[in-house]
């Protein structure tokens, strides 16, 4: 793998975490580079929402380190470039999402107008509505929204598209290149093949809480023979060692 | 305003607006002791006597610090433990918020209510039970109990991060109603056996109902320093739970 050639945006290095006797993740490396949206792929139990965790400071490596910024994520104010959307995180149900915007720019020290934050995540047609009020897609675009309100330089997006319809999806995917243009970074899990394809400058794919393949789209197409990402992910996430080599070519 | 001053104001606008719109919140917090004062106060027991007072002044005493009691465990005990279990309060801490300033709102937020179940409940004795009392003795009983709740919002954060989300509303049941009887709230203290009289020096309520039970000319004229120190003590050691429950939780899914 080349050396990039900036500083990372958010890394882990030799990053370990275990769960009683299971192991989450290995030995994991991982650089989140500036102005790239990096895709993680990987099965259940691959380490994709570990790797989260351990990014945005909710965790901490059971042996290597985390780093956002340079710094431990731990720190409140590593935090203040990040805008984080996790898997749970239901948010209370009598509050409207203008209320909940506003209170989460305030942990900001340079948020986004109110108004900005609401067009950009396009969610304009329901930020007066109570978040228990909204469907599902539109709580999940609303949670998108809070963590674009702080006008942060990366996004981690766990799962943002999971349940989604496909207009909700698509204008998740506009808003995430709106952002990306602007020169922010993004990292993002997912489960949808094509949703990696289609956003990512850069896919990690991990297995076991390993990466067994990192590259372009095209790249671990490449790796894996030349077929589509789809097949190129079962091949190379079902048997890691032969991975590990096609990895290495293609990088 | 100062970003910090902003962030907190903000904090206890939102604490406020969240548990005004919850009906199964506002409903039993203030409804229980008005129910309560209203069918043994003001009916069953009005001519009864504790302590050289009638009932409906007594009972206000205990009546008031026990609403004290049960709705700073239910808005903050019950609050954090549901915010751990939907993920917003993990969503939370990845933002760059000053985690003090969160629980510094919800005590404010919780004092509040508590605050608000004493006014009522001394409408309704000055009212419809003849109560009378001077102006500075009731001032004091409304700042002892508000400040109160304060004590046992040490308490409602331990329960809050100890208990799961689905147990936690059983939970500060299970602690409120024995420990509020125990501790001479539902009866007055006199009339429980000797063994319970013994139990309930042990029990913070007491103490903070005896403090209240002070400016109406009431109570079992405990010393208010050693009340102090117990209270005082017993958040100590709240405090000291909820920062291992909290520590506990780094890195699960409730955070």
């Amino acid at each position: 793998m080349p050396e990039p050639q900036e500083a990372p945006v958010a890394a882990l290095k030799e990053a370990t975490q275990k769960y009683g006797s299971v192991l989450a993740l290995d030995r994991l490396d991982l650089a989140i580079r500036p102005a790239e949206v990096l895709a993680l792929l990987g099965p259940n139990g691959a380490g994709k929402t570990t790797t989260i965790q351990l990014l945005v400071g909710l965790a901490r490596p059971a042996s290597g380190s985390a780093r956002l910024f340079g710094l431990d994520p731990r720190k409140r104010s590593a935090r203040q470039r990040l805008g984080a959307m996790l898997q749970v995180g239901k948010v209370p149900e009598t509050l409207s999402i203008r209320e909940l915007i506003q209170l989460f720019s305030s942990y900001y020290p340079n948020p986004l107008a109110l108004d900005e934050t609401i067009r950009r995540a396009g969610i304009g047609e329901f930020a007066d509505r109570r978040f228990g009020r909204l469907s599902g897609g539109q709580q999940r675009r609303a949670q998108f929204g809070l963590a674009l309100c702080g006008n942060p330089d990366l996004l981690v997006l766990d799962e943002p598209t999971t349940g989604l319809d496909v207009e909700s999806r698509r204008a998740l995917w506009a808003a995430v290149r709106a952002f990306r243009a602007r020169g922010g970074s993004v990292l993002l899990t997912t489960h949808h093949i094509e949703e990696a394809d289609a956003l990512a400058d850069r896919i990690v794919l991990l297995a076991r809480g390993r990466q067994v393949a990192s590259g372009t789209p095209d790249e671990i197409k490449t790796a894996a023979g030349g077929v589509s990402l789809e097949e190129a992910y079962l091949a190379l996430t079902a048997d890691p060692a032969h991975a590990t080599d096609s990895c290495q070519e293609a990088a | 305003m100062s970003p910090a001053s902003r962030t907190f104001a903000l904090e206890v606008r939102t604490e406020f607006q969240k548990l005004i719109r919850q009906p199964g919140f506002a409903l039993p917090t203030l409804g229980f002791p008005l129910m309560f004062y209203s069918l043994f106060a003001l009916t069953l027991a009005r001519q009864g006597h504790a302590g050289g007072l009638g009932f409906p002044t007594y009972l206000l005493g205990t009546y008031a610090t026990f609403g004290v009691f049960s709705t700073t465990l239910l808005a903050v005990g019950v609050g954090v433990a549901l915010e751990r279990g939907q993920g917003w309060l993990q969503l939370r801490r990845t933002t760059p918020m000053p985690l003090l300033t969160y629980f510094a709102a919800k005590g404010l937020v919780s004092a509040g209510f508590a605050l608000l179940v004493v006014l009522a409940l001394s409408a309704l004795a000055v009212g419809f039970g003849g109560v009378h009392l001077p102006l500075w003795s009731w001032l004091r009983f409304v700042a002892i109990l508000t400040a109160g709740s304060l004590s046992f919002t040490a308490l409602a954060l331990a329960v809050g991060y100890l208990a799961g989300p689905g147990s936690a509303p059983a939970v500060v049941n299970l602690i409120t109603l024995p420990v509020g009887f125990c501790s001479g709230l539902w009866l007055p203290i006199e009339l429980l056996p000797k063994l319970l009289q013994k139990v309930a020096v042990a029990l913070p309520p007491y103490h903070l109902g005896q403090l209240a039970l002070a400016p109406l000319e009431a109570g079992r004229r405990e010393s208010p320093i050693l009340s102090l120190a117990v209270l005082a003590l017993f958040s100590a050691l709240c405090l000291g739970a909820a920062r291992f429950g909290y520590l506990r939780d780094r890195g699960r899914t409730y955070g």
